[in-house]
């Protein structure tokens, strides 16, 4: 994983509650075996709508998205997250996130920022002229304007996106925990054991 | 005497491999389902970086996202080669990778091949008190059977296969109480969209739901399956109901579940796992039986849910602007009118199918109301798509099938289909459908596509009128 620590630029000020899976990357681009490549179907359906942001030049390769509450909301899908990152997004601030969008949010090193609704509505009005600016270290959203927002993030992700850190990687450091809980389930559940097909 | 403990909590401890200060804890996970569309990815990972699937044991994989539902085999009982080469790909990638990792694998002409949550309790795969993930939303349907079950992403498929268990946060809980005695009419889909639009999309975002009361213990495994399957509707991490002598009674003689004195091991275990008397939940939502009508959406929102009897909202008349907002927005998707009655819309397609209503009881409820009876003329397409080959097989043996091809109904194949139009089953554009499945997203059963999501018996009340219908109309 990329470690990331700051992002700064334009943001496609989006502000629409639920955005959904669906409507992030609609299932006919499901169907790749690879990670790459999926920006070309992102936001379909928002971007058929003529005077999108996302096809407006202003915004043009922004790295930050503005939305509202329950970004991510559908899916599981993690080609949500594939589809941002390849269309360049690195950040994105919304008032709340599905749990499952954040968690392949964070794995891909796609930052998802909560703030409340009131923070939402200045960025949405500076999103339209300026940049942003996003600092992990100090859990700070900024403006040209003064204005200053604090965040919070799990210190663990935090930890592992500024570093970089390959969470399977870390988990496998675990491995002789899991042979002793998997010991100790064998002899507590035995029956746990399925039978094959 | 210990702390009283909720049905989740007792699974979350019985799963914690290690805890780290901050709280986070390395969860063991018990099964893990796997489908062609969220893993070629993770196993293009594990090979990149060397690494093996460390409990093919507790892994079964099956196609069913991509999968076409007409004919798999041809006369001389060969494969049918599937049309759509990206398809094709994928599910040559799982059927490739499955071996290679050494993990079962189900293939699509194989009776027991079916939806993975329709699969997974069907086999005996899925158990009460596990620890369940799959790369799908709805895997929240397992925590039916009492078992904590999510959807994960596909780097958390490769974490689980890698190590067989995830780095996750306690959630909060939520009980959700339906006490009272449900109206004629009323299914569980009906009880779980009546859930959804009282609590809100995100209204669950953050809990682990338990479903409680008299209306649950009355229902059938299929019945929770179905409610537990859109805990996810309503932002919930997970559903679960505790497993009792109805759960026990549905999982005995499975093929993969435990037999002889192991299934009485089991069973002694399963009944430790209900909330203690006296435990507490962060939050309560008790909703009256009496309130659920036969119900249905008319947005973009699986939290958009109205009775039948009730008309389409104006966008002004609610409080929040931003859901006025996204109201405006999905009225015209969807092409509606404020204060048009549900009851005098009319659909041209109806699917019957999904994780959330594919089982043998779904296909039963539907059957009974169109026994006799044929689809509306105006109704162009209508499909039965049993959730498994299984469900196939009894539903022929019962001869639904019969019941449904002469009411002008599609008699399909197994698979996901119109639930998410991954495959070629899709509802053209500007065309509306009455679904069983699960969400009414923009584009879910194709671009363009207006789904109204309701019950199996509602949607086949629509079809034989050809308009969204209130079922109770059809009581013999
Ligand atoms: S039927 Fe629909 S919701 Fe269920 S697993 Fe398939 S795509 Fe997901």
């Amino acid at each position: 994983m990329k470690a990331i620590s700051c992002v700064e630029g334009r943001a496609y000020p989006v502000g629409l509650k639920n955005i959904d899976t669906d409507v992030i990357i609609p299932a006919v681009w499901l169907k790749t075996i690879s990670r790459v490549g999926l920006g070309k179907g992102a936001f379909e359906s928002l971007r058929a709508v003529p005077g999108n942001v996302f096809d407006d030049p202003e915004y043009a390769g922004a790295p930050i998205l503005i939305a509202g509450d329950n970004f991510g909301c559908g899916s599981s899908r993690e080609h949500a997250a594939w589809a941002m990152a390849d269309m360049g997004i690195l950040a994105v601030i919304a008032p709340s996130f599905s749990d499952i969008f954040s968690g392949n949010a964070f794995k891909n090193g796609l930052l998802a920022i909560v703030l409340p609704q009131a923070a939402i509505d200045r960025l949405m009005e500076v999103a339209r002229t300026d940049d942003i600016h996003i600092d992990l270290e100090t859990q700070t959203v900024t403006t040209p304007f003064q204005d200053r927002f604090e965040f919070e993030i799990d210190p663990f992700r935090k930890h592992c996106l500024i570093n970089g850190v390959d969470e399977i990687g870390l988990t496998l450091k675990s491995s002789d925990a899991i042979s002793v809980y998997e010991a100790k389930l064998s002899a507590d559940r035995p029956w746990l054991a399925p039978n094959p097909v | 005497m210990s702390t009283p403990q909720t049905l989740y909590e007792k699974i979350w401890n019985a799963h914690v491999v290690e805890q780290r200060d901050d709280g986070t804890c390395l969860i063991f996970i018990d099964r893990h389902l796997v489908h062609e569309v969220t893993s070629p990815q993770a196993f293009e990972g594990l090979r990149a970086a060397g690494r093996r699937v460390r409990r093919p044991d507790l892994t079964l994989a099956v196609p069913d996202h991509n999968l076409p539902t007409t004919a798999r085999l041809d006369s001389d009982g060969q494969p049918i080669p599937i049309a759509d080469p990206e398809s094709a790909q994928q599910l040559e990638a799982l059927e490739r990778n499955a071996p290679e990792f050494g993990i079962d694998y189900i293939n699509a002409s194989d009776a027991k091949q079916g939806i993975v949550h329709v699969v997974g309790p069907e086999q005996g795969f899925s158990l009460p008190g596990t620890t369940i993930v799959c790369g799908d939303s709805h895997t929240a349907c397992h925590g039916g059977l009492g078992a904590l079950a999510f959807g994960i992403g596909t780097s958390e498929v490769e974490h689980v296969l890698a190590t067989q268990t995830l780095q996750l946060t306690r959630s909060k809980s939520m009980e959700v109480r339906v006490e009272g005695e449900l109206r004629a009419g009323v299914s569980a889909k009906d009880v779980v969209l009546h859930i959804t639009g009282v609590l809100g999309a995100a209204g669950g975002s953050g809990h682990v739901i338990e479903y409680t009361g008299s209306v649950i213990r009355a229902l059938s495994v299929e019945g929770r399956l179905t409610i537990s399957n859109m805990a996810i509707e309503h932002g919930a991490r997970a559903g679960l109901v505790a497993p009792d002598d109805t759960t026990f009674a549905y999982i005995k003689g499975r093929p993969m579940a435990p037999s002889g004195a192991d299934w009485d091991a089991a069973v002694a275990y399963w009944r430790t796992l209900a909330t203690d008397a006296g435990a507490t939940y962060d939050k309560v939502v008790s909703i009256d039986a009496a309130d659920i009508a036969p119900s249905v959406t008319w947005g973009t929102s699986p939290e958009d849910v109205l009775p039948i009897t009730g008309i389409v909202p104006d966008p002004s008349a609610f409080a929040d602007p931003s859901k006025q907002d996204a109201a405006r927005k999905s009225l015209e998707y969807m092409g509606l009118t404020p204060g048009t009655r549900m009851t005098d819309i009319e659909v041209q397609n109806i699917f019957i199918g999904s994780c959330t209503n594919s089982r043998i009881e779904d296909l039963r409820a539907a059957a009974e109301i169109l026994k006799g009876r044929k689809k509306a003329a105006n109704v162009k397409w209508a499909i039965v798509v049993p959730g498994s080959g299984l469900v196939k097989q009894q539903a022929e043996d019962e001869g639904l099938d019969r019941i449904f091809t002469s009411a002008g109904f599609e008699w399909r194949e197994p698979g996901c289909s119109a639930c998410l139009g991954m495959n070629p089953d899709k509802v053209p554009a500007g065309e509306r459908c009455a679904s069983t499945s699960n969400r009414n997203f923009v584009g879910r059963q194709g671009p363009g596509a207006r789904t109204h999501l309701v019950s199996p018996a509602m949607a086949a009340a629509a079809a034989v009128t050809g308009k969204l219908t209130d079922v109770r109309a059809f009581a013999s």
